[in-house]
């Protein structure tokens, strides 16, 4: 079930000035004060009220995080994939302020014991969070350092207690048409689904994510919650979740149903197994020395080798990829 | 017999200087065809690439290089559509703007991209067809650039033309360079603008040259030869 919610942006259509009104306001002002009905065109140009500020997260260090240069937040939130925006990378920076993000609730189904619907109050209050700084690598060949705030997705996916028959879990994010224009083109088919698999899940390393650089995340980057799997490419890491179900079948992901000879379930980052229209052995640090910064090389499991690699022991990588 | 694209061809090959008017028009669209590079280099000065400033130059270069190929195509049907015959003799400029944006682009790749690593740059053109078709492309406009000149046109006469037809293979090639740069993101919409104008513009040849060929009284093969173009 995919839960819809209503569109609670704070400034309703309804509220806002008709541009044909707010083009004349001096003039109806002055009919106005003139006609002694000052009142009624207080309220005709009554001012949008402002995004609220962004809220801060209090989260603590993590060990987890890696001391590399952190990208610019600047950076960070303006080059961005989210195609339910728009393929350009600015395409997420300049509409996703319309997605709303509050109230969200995330519905929990399939093979556990407390499925239901969770209020993202409720699911940022299940545990302590935590500052985790991750390498990020896109599978177009460049990557970022970001400065993460949220709590391992195991101590959501603990609480609702899986079943045994309970395999893989599956993400599946907002298709809100009203406040997302990518959904008009058949780029992916919606809603856009990611899975892992269930000691994919259980990770420390996979984040269940709030925040960015300590405040909510900003829509772009998949607020109000999203999974972050840093040894994973990006796209594996669904935003602006809606649903978690917990199922027995290997999920069919967005991704891989649009183009299964170039992205696999498992789409772990890896040197070894290029792209089949690109090279994945080096990738470019976004804003890292300027334009003549040469690439960097790729490492296996995008650094993370050393904790995650046994996840995967007895696989052949090229073909499961 | 139409006489405007050979005769044009006449006049460049002997080298007779433009008049005042389509001086000015050459100034002006020579400028104006500089401006795709002045902006990258303006917004580069003022730190505004964004956040992947190699990749944004390096599409924007791409990109600028299709405009100025389907510019360049577009001048013949223009001709036939009643533009002044005088067009044509933009052609010439419009292309090598083209190859000029196109050797930018690949230029990008070789070095801002791979850093001249050469194992690497063959390995990519000849595993990936997506490398492969923009480098066929820009392969196949060296010659039309080295052929450009007067000393060109006279020295091979009819063959020019006949070479010049290559841009009818390397403009498909470009833009099925950049359909499948973008195919596996599944993200068309943009190539298939490209593709949609090209198409159109090769189809108004084919248009013309099968009204043309009819019953070989209407036009001998002198004249087919000629208005190709």
């Amino acid at each position: 079930m995919l839960i819809r919610t209503r569109s609670q942006h704070p400034v309703q259509p309804s509220e806002i000035t008709p541009s044909a009104a707010f083009g004349r306001r001096r003039e109806i002002l002055r009919a106005a004060t003139a006609a002694g009905l000052l009142p009624v065109a207080a309220a005709l140009a009554r001012p949008a009220r402002a995004n609220p500020a962004p809220q801060r997260l209090e989260a603590g260090p993590s060990p987890l995080s890696t001391d590399e240069p952190r990208t610019s937040y600047e950076d960070v939130t303006s080059y961005n994939n989210f195609y339910e925006f728009g393929t350009g990378k600015d395409d997420p920076s300049r509409h996703a302020h319309q997605m709303p993000t509050r109230p969200w609730t995330i519905s929990i189904e399939g093979a556990v014991a407390k499925p239901g619907v969770y209020d993202i109050d409720t699911l940022l209050g299940l545990a302590s969070l935590e500052e985790r700084v991750y390498r990020m690598r896109c599978v177009e060949g460049w990557s970022m350092v970001i400065p993460w705030v949220g709590y391992s997705l195991s101590e959501l996916v603990r609480r609702v207690e899986p079943r045994g028959d309970a395999k893989y879990i599956e993400f599946a994010t907002l298709a809100d048409e009203a406040s997302m224009p990518g959904l008009r083109t058949r780029v992916l088919l919606w809603p856009y689904v990611e899975g892992l698999r269930m000691d994919e899940a259980m990770h420390p390393l996979a984040l269940l994510c709030f925040g960015l650089y300590g405040d909510v995340l900003p829509g772009q980057n998949g607020a109000p919650v999203r999974i972050v799997v840093p040894w994973k490419y990006g796209f594996k890491s669904g935003k602006s979740l809606v649903a978690i179900r917990f199922v027995e079948k290997q999920p069919m992901t967005s991704w891989h149903i649009a183009a299964p000879h170039e992205y696999g379930f498992y789409s772990n980052v890896n040197p070894d197994v290029p792209h089949p229209r690109w090279s994945q052995a080096t990738e470019r640090r976004i804003g890292e020395d300027g334009f003549l910064s040469r690439k960097r090389k790729t490492l296996m499991f995008n650094g993370y080798a050393e904790q995650v690699a046994s996840l995967y022991a007895g696989m052949d990588l090229r073909r499961q990829f | 017999m139409q006489p405007g694209p050979a005769r044009a061809h006449r006049d460049v090959a002997r080298g007779r200087r433009p008049a005042g008017v389509l001086g000015v028009v050459r100034a002006i669209v020579f400028v104006v065809s500089l401006g795709p590079l002045l902006r990258l280099v303006v917004l580069g000065a003022g730190d505004g690439l964004g956040a992947n400033p190699v990749e944004f130059v390096t599409r924007s270069l791409g990109t600028w290089t299709l405009v100025f190929l389907c510019l360049g195509l577009a001048i013949s049907p223009l001709r036939w559509l009643g533009a002044p015959a005088a067009i044509v003799r933009l052609r010439r400029m419009l292309g090598l703007y083209a190859f000029f944006y196109a050797s930018l682009h690949f230029l990008m790749y070789l070095w801002l991209d791979q850093w001249f690593d050469w194992r690497a740059i063959v390995a990519d053109i000849v595993e990936r067809p997506f490398i492969a078709a923009g480098f066929v492309a820009w392969l196949l406009m060296i010659p039309l650039a080295l052929t450009s000149n007067r000393f060109a046109m006279r020295r091979l006469g009819s063959r020019w033309q006949l070479l010049h037809r290559l841009v009818y293979l390397l403009v498909p090639a470009g833009v099925l360079h950049f359909w499948w740069h973008k195919a596996g993101k599944n993200d068309i919409g943009e190539p298939a603008i490209y593709a949609l104008i090209v198409a159109l513009l090769l189809l108004a040849r084919v248009v013309r040259r099968a009204r043309r060929v009819g019953p070989p009284d209407q036009a001998g093969p002198a004249s087919r030869v000629r208005s190709s173009a």
